[in-house]
């Protein structure tokens, strides 16, 4: 894992400031010697079998593997909705594995932000109000709690959509109201579990683009679960899970850039006209 | 999360459902206004009872010649044995010597025809003595009452009810009039003031009051006296002024202490507590089978937030995920039972009270709505939320984040 810092200089495309910010980033996630076994009845299974990975703030990071891997349950274990058995995790300075139900609820409110595969909005709500949800349990005052709702929607590209629900909405819309929710909060560390998977090939490039954006604007930790290559290809770290342990973890060589590829990309005006039914 | 949002998210879910909630309501709507509008039926009678009583005057005693204790052989009941154990003097002396004792009327009835001109009624004379108005706080309307030389001399004058001169003087004020009783004629000196039904129905103004001597002497041909009406100087004096007077008539009736009593002195408050009795036990049967529908509604309550528990468990998850405590998904569900069965509540309140002020007019009813059983049905329909809501609620809190997101 050392290796890996190492390399990064050759593989980062950002700017040199950026660069010097990272090569000096402290550690947001460390895993250490992590073992995850679950009891179904009476057999045991081993979900993870001593992981240890370190994220430095401001990277980004995509972990692969096919389904069994571990992946998913790393997933869990970093977004702080599952502890590990064995082994600790310290997110940005708080040990996890030693915090209660309502720490771990606290951190993943102010810490972290999540973006599923299927969405996971509040249905019947709009768009502005499901922005604002995870600021509800931060209690954060009325009035700024919609100014940010409204920003983070606007930084997603959706101003003018805020008081849509999620069913008048695109499923890229959709993911970037999810994204806009992640975001609001300033967290540390945003998680994606397949952000892509229900999408397009386009629209994968769009969500995509934004989460290339907010990582080297903003500097945002990024942590992207998937199964495809090619979505991990817009990373610049790749960490491959392999029964419950990590096979590989290397840098990617040159990042796909989705800004460019979009740019090249023909322009569709009737399928978003379609979005707007 | 602060409390406003709370209650807006709980309100915007429940809107979200609106025929749901509004059916789970229903229960409570049912059952609150159910209690209300029992508890007002029976409080209704109670309290016309207690007027009834009141109106004959909570310091009233009878006085009954015979006792109603012994065995069953002569009744008790004045007329019924021919017991002829009370006599005027009897009555003169309580009036005298009892000094808790206002006033003193005997009572003397016949059922008779009255005729005048050609229309007749056939009523209840009641021969009285000139205290009767006192007795029992009850006034003409219209002339006066007779007096004390009246009786005395056994005039020939009568009091009318206002039934019976509305059925002999249509249209006529009857005060100087001539009525005839059994073929003597008796002059009209004045009209009672109306005073409607009794509780159980009965005419009270279906009647006529004549000087007890001149029922006794005119119409009866007896000197018997079976029942006299006495008044206590106060209603805390009635005790006393009952053990006075069972006292004087034992000297008087020359009884030694193992002679039991040959007359029954009773007052209205033993009559009124009876009264009270039965119609609170009617007052607490109706309100526990109305209490029985509030909580069929309660446990409707539970019904629905169990599946709205497991219908949005990926709700759950989300508020979870992104950060929700448990204790912040447990208040949100209880919250909303609570404005369910709160909203339910106020609901039932608005139709019970409605249903109460609408059943006089209906029914012919007395109702008396109380505000205890308003405050309570409130209280109680937020209780049946906080009851029935907590162990849906405990459940979506005790949900596993990553569960409740993979839940399809």
């Amino acid at each position: 894992m050392q290796a890996t810092v190492e390399i990064r200089p050759e593989v980062i495309q950002a700017s040199a400031a950026a660069f010097a910010q990272k090569t000096e980033a402290r550690t947001v996630i460390s895993l250490e010697h992590v073992h995850k076994t679950y009891t179904m009845g009476d057999v045991e299974v081993h979900a993870l079998r001593g992981v240890s990975l370190a994220i430095r703030e401001g990277e980004f990071v995509a972990i692969m593997g096919t389904s069994g891997s571990g992946k998913s349950t790393t997933m869990n274990i970093i977004g702080c909705l599952d502890r590990p058995t064995r082994g600790t995790y310290v997110l940005d300075g708080d040990d996890v594995s030693r915090l209660s139900k309502d720490e771990r609820a606290d951190i993943r409110n102010r810490k972290l932000g999540f973006v599923f595969q299927g969405f996971n909005l509040l249905s019947r709500t709009s768009a502005l109000e499901n922005v604002e949800l995870p600021m509800l349990y931060a209690n954060v005052p009325t009035e700024e709690r919609r100014e940010r709702a409204l920003e983070a929607l606007r930084s997603v590209g959706l101003a003018g959509r805020e008081q849509n629900h999620p069913n008048q909405l695109s499923g890229g819309q959709q993911q970037r109201v999810a994204i806009a929710r992640a975001l609001v909060n300033r967290p540390t560390l945003i998680l994606a579990d397949e952000p892509t998977g229900a999408l397009d090939s386009r629209t994968s490039v769009e969500v995509m683009e934004i989460f290339q954006r907010l990582n080297r604007e903003r500097g945002i930790t990024l942590v992207l679960v998937t199964h495809e290559a090619d979505i991990a290809a817009y990373a610049d770290r790749v960490v491959v899970f392999k029964d419950g342990r990590i096979k590989r973890d290397s840098p990617v060589e040159s990042p796909r850039d989705a800004a460019e590829e979009l740019k090249n990309l023909p322009p569709v005006e009737a399928e978003e006209e379609e979005d707007e039914l | 999360m602060n409390f406003q949002s709370i209650i807006r998210v709980a309100f915007r879910a429940l809107v979200r459902n609106k025929m749901r909630a509004l059916l789970t309501m229903l229960g409570i709507i049912i059952g609150v206004s159910a209690v209300i509008a029992m508890v007002s039926i029976g409080q209704g009678a109670q309290a016309s009872v207690q007027a009834q009583i009141e109106g004959m005057g909570t310091n009233l005693l009878f006085v009954s010649a015979g006792a109603q204790n012994v065995g069953g052989v002569r009744g008790g009941a004045g007329d019924a044995g021919g017991a002829n154990t009370l006599q005027p003097e009897d009555l003169d002396a309580i009036k005298r010597e009892v000094p808790s004792v206002a006033l003193v009327s005997p009572s003397v009835n016949s059922r008779v025809q009255l005729v005048a001109g050609n229309l007749n009624w056939s009523t209840q004379v009641q021969g009285v003595s000139d205290g009767l108005p006192g007795i029992r706080n009850w006034n003409v309307q219209s002339g006066e009452f007779f007096t004390e030389s009246d009786v005395r001399t056994a005039a020939r004058v009568i009091v009318l009810g206002q039934t019976v001169a509305d059925n002999l003087f249509p249209g006529v004020d009857p005060t100087g009039q001539t009525v005839r009783v059994t073929n003597l004629p008796f002059r009209v000196v004045g009209v009672m003031a109306r005073k409607g039904q009794d509780p159980q129905g009965r005419d009270q103004d279906d009647l006529a009051f004549a000087p007890f001597t001149a029922v006794q002497k005119k119409l009866l041909g007896t000197t018997r006296l079976p029942v006299a009406y006495v008044s206590a100087v106060s209603a805390d004096a009635t005790y006393t002024a009952q053990v006075q007077i069972t006292e004087l008539l034992r000297q008087r009736h020359k009884l030694t202490a193992s002679e039991p009593n040959d007359f029954t002195v009773r007052n209205m408050s033993d009559v009124a507590e009876a009264a009270n009795e039965t119609n609170s036990t009617m007052t607490i049967l109706l309100g526990c089978i109305a209490g029985v529908s509030l909580l069929v509604g309660g446990i409707g309550i539970m019904n629905i937030m169990l599946v709205s528990v497991t219908e949005r468990t990926r709700e759950i998850g989300i508020r979870m995920a992104i950060g929700a405590r448990s204790s912040a998904v447990r208040t949100q569900f209880l919250i909303e039972s609570i404005v369910l069965s709160l909203t339910g509540g106020i609901v039932g309140i608005v139709l019970g009270v409605s249903v109460s002020l609408a059943i006089p007019a209906l029914l012919g009813w007395q109702t008396l709505v109380s505000p205890a059983s308003i405050v309570g049905s409130a209280v109680f329909s937020a209780a049946v939320g906080i009851f029935f809501g907590y162990y849906p609620a405990r459940k979506a809190a005790a949900l596993d984040p990553i569960d409740a997101l993979r839940f399809e």
